[in-house]
């Protein structure tokens, strides 16, 4: 079986949504003003954004994460490379988790 | 084209800071088109879902309402699922906006598609150090696409039960990255407040609302904290 018209339809309408989200965002962000309280509000977007997107995956209530994001941290730092800091942090989660779990 | 035309330059700058986090990428792709196979997606869908939608926390969401038999498939569900998972691409793409002249929305516009969570991450760090362009954007975008197309077809064709990636602290990868980028980003105390109200709105929403929405209330929280401070700093 290839697919059916159901799917179909599902698949694309799924793809046309994402889609108008993924535009929108830009060209809403276009009709914003340059200066002014709407240009700082969207300088603050990248960071607010990663924050969010970090702050619950390292506050989990394991130990496991926050060290693995304090590894993560003071690699980067000492580092400045993002792999180097990645490969520490999966490692220490690794690590971490192998040693919670004995 | 000349050997070191800017563009080609920035596509491969693009790519390589997308190395690391294809490696996660890879890893949930081939268990998405596992976990699809599983739930009796064809070859032909799961090349049209990767494809299209393109997006991969609405992609496993999708794969929990799947059914095998199209009379019953809830098509309905399928897309406001879609809608609502990817509505925090609405915040992502709006930072894009410095990258494109006024004049170039409609192809911004059409770009857009090829943008992942890790990409946009890489290429707004990339904008906050100065650098960053339209085809560094596009670089990541299709390595990203092609990874997770490729891994997804892997996936269904192997078809066998793979390990859950966190066993291996795979999932850990994307956090660990996304800290490293937020630290690169830090440009004094003026971060401060955006980025710890965004945290906490972030941690409080995640244990409250179930789903994704964590990352819109927290960035827009976040973000419209950082330009309240600056405007109280500068009436001071």
């Amino acid at each position: 079986m290839w697919t059916s018209p159901e799917a179909l339809v599902a698949i694309l309408g799924m793809a046309l949504v994402t889609f108008a989200v993924k535009a929108g965002g830009l060209l809403l962000a276009n009709r914003l003003p340059r200066e002014g309280f709407a240009a700082a509000w969207l300088r603050h977007m990248p960071g607010a954004v990663l924050a969010s997107l970090v702050a619950p995956a390292i506050v989990t209530g394991s130990a496991a994460e926050a060290i693995a994001a304090a590894a993560t941290a003071l690699l980067y730092v000492a580092t400045r490379s993002l792999l180097a800091a990645m490969a520490g942090g999966v490692l220490a989660v690794y690590l971490v988790r192998l040693s919670l779990a004995a | 084209m000349s050997p070191s035309s800017p563009f080609r330059d920035q596509f491969y700058a693009g790519a390589r800071a997308c190395v690391p986090v294809c490696i996660s990428v890879a890893a949930y792709g081939v268990v998405w088109g596992v976990l699809a196979r599983g739930t009796g997606l064809s070859l032909l869908e799961v090349i049209m879902m990767s494809g299209l939608v393109f997006a991969g926390s609405a992609q496993f969401v999708a794969l929990d309402l799947w059914t095998a038999t199209p009379t019953t498939l809830p098509i309905g569900p399928l897309i406001l699922a879609a809608l609502i998972v990817n509505l925090r691409y609405l915040l992502l793409t709006a930072t894009l906006r410095p990258l494109f002249r006024p004049d170039q929305q409609a192809k911004g516009a059409l770009l857009m598609a090829i943008v992942s969570d890790e990409t946009w991450a890489m290429t707004v760090g990339e904008m906050s150090k100065g650098r960053g362009s339209i085809a560094f954007l596009i670089g990541g975008g299709v390595l990203a696409y092609v990874c997770w197309m490729g891994t997804n077809v892997i996936g269904f064709q192997l078809g066998s039960a793979i390990d859950d990636p966190s066993r291996y602290g795979l999932d850990f990868a994307f956090t660990a990255t996304f800290l490293a980028l937020l630290l690169g980003m830090w440009k004094g105390r003026g971060d401060l407040v955006p980025w710890l109200v965004a945290a906490v709105t972030a941690i409080l929403s995640a244990r409250l609302i179930e789903g994704s929405w964590y990352i819109l209330i927290g960035g827009l929280a976040g973000s419209l904290a950082g330009a309240w401070a600056e405007r109280l700093r500068h009436v001071d």
